[in-house]
């Protein structure tokens, strides 16, 4: 079943957080942000062409108008394939895993995926971010050697950021497939 | 407890049987490596298994039951299936069933032992058989001396399918008791030109070991060893960059197998790096010969050290002036600047005595070309070192002038303090001097520090003279440091056959239905081609920066030589 919510992100825009229950101790949860508009898509070419145009008439040089041309063109496919992040998801497999996706506007996605053997804790942490205080969702990743050391922090939604209510939702969600884990009899 | 279950996905379409593979209870999962088909005796079964078993020291048995029926439930094949559980008692006995075309499978497990009787949920996670033997799993962690137990548990998964080759080798045509389905069972695949390959490179490999075993007594016979020829091997970049190709010929030509993945791939990057060398330096020189480029070379190169010697004593001439405006000593310019004219005069008349010979040492320079890429750029880089051996004189003279009285002035200035230095205790103390010591001290530091403009601006000019050089070489040696080191062919493993190099997993998920398993697709994540190249660098003996930069600019500072690129000495496996 899937149900979705509108949220807003740390810096206002809006975005929406669709979960689907795929089985006891599947879920998958993924934030969708705000789709590339065309606006934006308009005034940044316009910008450039008007600064190349003003180039050709200084300099009377037509590779100035092929360059502009050229920069538009590549600076559009490396922003969409390297740059904007339409939708970020966490796929939680309870005794499996957490498989955490970033899917970019391009079509191109790149996932990650940690096993449960090595998940501490999900939990929800503070950050200074320029001058706001943010919330963030992250991993915790259990240190081998120390059974209570965290080794590394894994943030999650890094480029949505959504605000505490989405994150508390998201929460609530990972920590009830954490909790079988406990329940269940220990494997040795 | 959650119970996983790794199927095959060629084994989907597979008729009915028994299901064999390994079981793993630490991770409570089953990972399914073949379907056995009836008829089969199951006293034969457990005698192949176990010989299986020795062979791949895998422990695979049989883990459960597979039917698939095309047309409605058959009840009497589900009673027959339960009863084969007993035979091959097996903890717990896994029942998958399909019905017709249908994508939603009904899997159970029947416990006859168990503790506590409950309903465990049940994931089916398919994976591409062939796929995930062939791929070499990366851990993603720095800790690879972790302990067995600490091992991911992927790469159990991962390991259970590799070392099971012995089990894919029969398939459906082999007459045999035992009939399997797995990802070869159509058919054992195999490539011509590989076998041929296979086969021709024993006879290759011992030639070329014995041609190296010879190139190698030759190069380390007593003649070459006397001191004007090592001084000289040891400072032309080009014989390093040729005896590390020696090196990686002799690696490749070695007759012990790879032990491993990472002996594997370096062997292969090393073959495809010196073919593309090679393959780029015979480019290279086709195009200097046709065009007869190495003529106009020769012409144009005396014209060029020519003007190079004209704007060295224009710049002479300069300094022998008031440059800048400053006001030098004229005594001491003037005996500097006639010193290092004569100087560009000897080295001018020796470069027109070599002039008629340019043309044919180039030429026949040039053949060695297509040796590889890498040794034309090295013979660029030495050719622009004698090219500009007069600048690194006048550095050397330059700087060890500054020098001597950079120290002079130091040490008169502690006698002006009335302080010396101790050489036994390595630090400065006071030291009565007499008074024509004092006197004599005091004259000689004003003479030293008056002359000391004049010094340091010849020292400034010819440091960064010497500074250029060092840095065209230096960008060329980066170049020739790039193409060796660049492993080609995990990058083209990368770009084609991804699978082979994977950084993990990633799962999908696929269609559910209430009721039944959960059903996901494990897929192969690859490396990213910035973890493929820091995997498998090639070691070099490349040049990197001695000195950091602060101890340069000391170094600078105070006249001392500085040397900036380091090579290793001897190469570190």
């Amino acid at each position: 079943m899937a149900e979705e919510r509108r949220f807003r992100s740390a810096s206002g825009a809006p975005i929406a957080l669709r979960r689907r229950q795929h089985s006891a101790s599947c879920r998958e949860l993924a934030v969708r942000g705000p789709r590339l508009q065309l606006r934006s898509l308009s005034a940044a070419t316009s910008a450039v062409w008007l600064a190349a145009y003003g180039l050709f008439a200084l300099s009377e040089n037509s590779m100035v108008l092929s360059a502009a041309i050229f920069i538009t063109l590549i600076g559009l496919i490396v922003y969409l394939h390297f740059v904007k992040i339409d939708q970020e998801s966490l796929l939680v497999i309870g005794s499996l895993g957490i498989q955490v996706t970033s899917s970019y506007a391009s079509g191109k996605e790149s996932t990650t995926f940690i096993e449960m053997g090595q998940v501490k804790d999900v939990v929800i942490n503070e950050a200074i971010h320029m001058q706001k205080v943010i919330y963030y969702l992250c991993i915790l990743l259990q240190d081998p050697e120390d059974p209570q050391g965290v080794s590394e922090v894994v943030p999650l939604f890094q480029s949505s950021k959504p605000r505490l209510d989405c994150l508390i939702e998201v929460y609530k969600s990972c920590q009830e497939i954490l909790e079988q884990r406990k329940t269940a009899p220990q494997s040795s | 407890m959650v119970l996983k279950v790794f199927f095959p996905s060629c084994c989907s379409s597979a008729d009915s049987g028994i299901l064999i593979g390994r079981w793993i209870s630490e991770q409570n999962s089953a990972v399914i490596l073949a379907v056995v088909h009836f008829p089969f005796i199951p006293v034969q079964v457990k005698q192949y298994l176990g010989e299986v078993q020795r062979v791949t020291k895998v422990s695979v048995s049989v883990l459960g039951s597979w039917s698939n029926s095309k047309q409605e439930k058959e009840e009497s094949l589900s009673e027959f299936l339960e009863d084969l559980g007993t035979i091959f008692c097996h903890e717990p006995w896994i029942q998958i069933s399909k019905e017709g075309d249908s994508k939603f499978w009904s899997c159970s497990t029947l416990q006859k032992h168990s503790k506590n009787p409950q309903e465990e949920e049940i994931i089916l996670v398919y994976y591409d058989q062939r796929k995930v033997m062939l791929s070499h799993l990366h851990p993603p962690s720095d800790t690879a001396g972790q302990r067995a137990e600490d091992a991911s548990k992927l790469s159990a998964i991962f390991d259970t399918v590799a070392r099971s080759q012995v089990l894919f080798m029969t398939d459906r045509y082999d007459e045999g008791p035992i009939k399997l389905t797995h990802w070869q069972s159509d058919g054992v695949e195999a490539s011509i030109i590989v076998e041929l390959m296979k086969q021709a490179s024993v006879p290759a490999c011992m030639l070329l070991t014995f041609l190296l075993s010879l190139l190698s007594g030759i190069c380390r016979s007593r003649v070459l060893k006397f001191w004007p020829l090592s001084f000289l091997w040891s400072k032309l970049s080009t014989c390093e960059q040729l005896g590390h190709r020696l090196q990686h010929l002799q690696v490749i030509s070695s007759n012990k197998k790879a032990q491993n993945q990472n002996q594997l791939m370096r062997k292969a990057n090393i073959f495809v790096s010196l073919l593309i060398d090679v393959a780029l330096g015979i480019l290279l020189m086709s195009w200097l010969y046709r065009k007869n480029l190495i003529g106009h070379l020769a012409d144009t190169l005396i014209p060029v050290a020519d003007h190079v010697a004209e704007e060295l004593q224009d710049l002479l001439q300069w300094l022998m002036g008031a440059p800048a405006g400053l006001k030098m000593n004229r005594a001491l310019d003037q005996v500097l600047g006639r010193f290092f004219l004569y100087h560009i005069h000897l080295w001018i008349s020796y470069i027109h005595l070599l002039s008629p010979f340019i043309e044919m040492i180039l030429w026949y320079v040039g053949l060695s070309a297509c040796l590889g890429l890498t040794v034309a750029l090295c013979i660029l880089s030495d050719i622009i070192a004698l090219l500009t051996f007069h600048i690194y004189c006048f550095y050397v003279y330059g700087a060890r002038l500054y020098c001597l009285k950079i120290y002079g002035l130091s040490s008169l200035w502690r006698l002006f303090r009335g302080k010396k230095w101790n050489v036994l205790r390595q630090r400065v103390d006071s030291c009565s001097y007499d008074l024509d010591q004092l006197f004599i001290g005091t004259l000689l530091f004003t003479i030293l520090l008056f002359l000391l403009p004049t010094t340091a601006l010849y020292y400034l000019v010819f440091t960064l003279l010497r500074l250029l050089v060092v840095i065209v070489q230096g960008l060329i040696h980066l170049l020739v440091d790039l193409i060796d080191s660049l492993p080609l062919y995990s990058l083209i493993l990368r770009l084609c056959r991804s699978y082979r190099l994977a950084a993990g997993v990633k799962f999908r998920v696929l269609e559910q239905q209430d009721g039944k398993p959960l059903r996901l697709l494990m897929q192969i994540n690859p490396l990213s081609y910035g973890a493929v190249v820091q995997t498998y660098r090639l070691p070099t003996y490349s040049c990197y920066p001695k000195d950091s930069w602060a101890s340069l600019c000391k170094k600078l500072f105070l006249g001392e030589l500085i040397y900036p690129w380091k090579h290793k000495g001897e190469k570190q496996n």
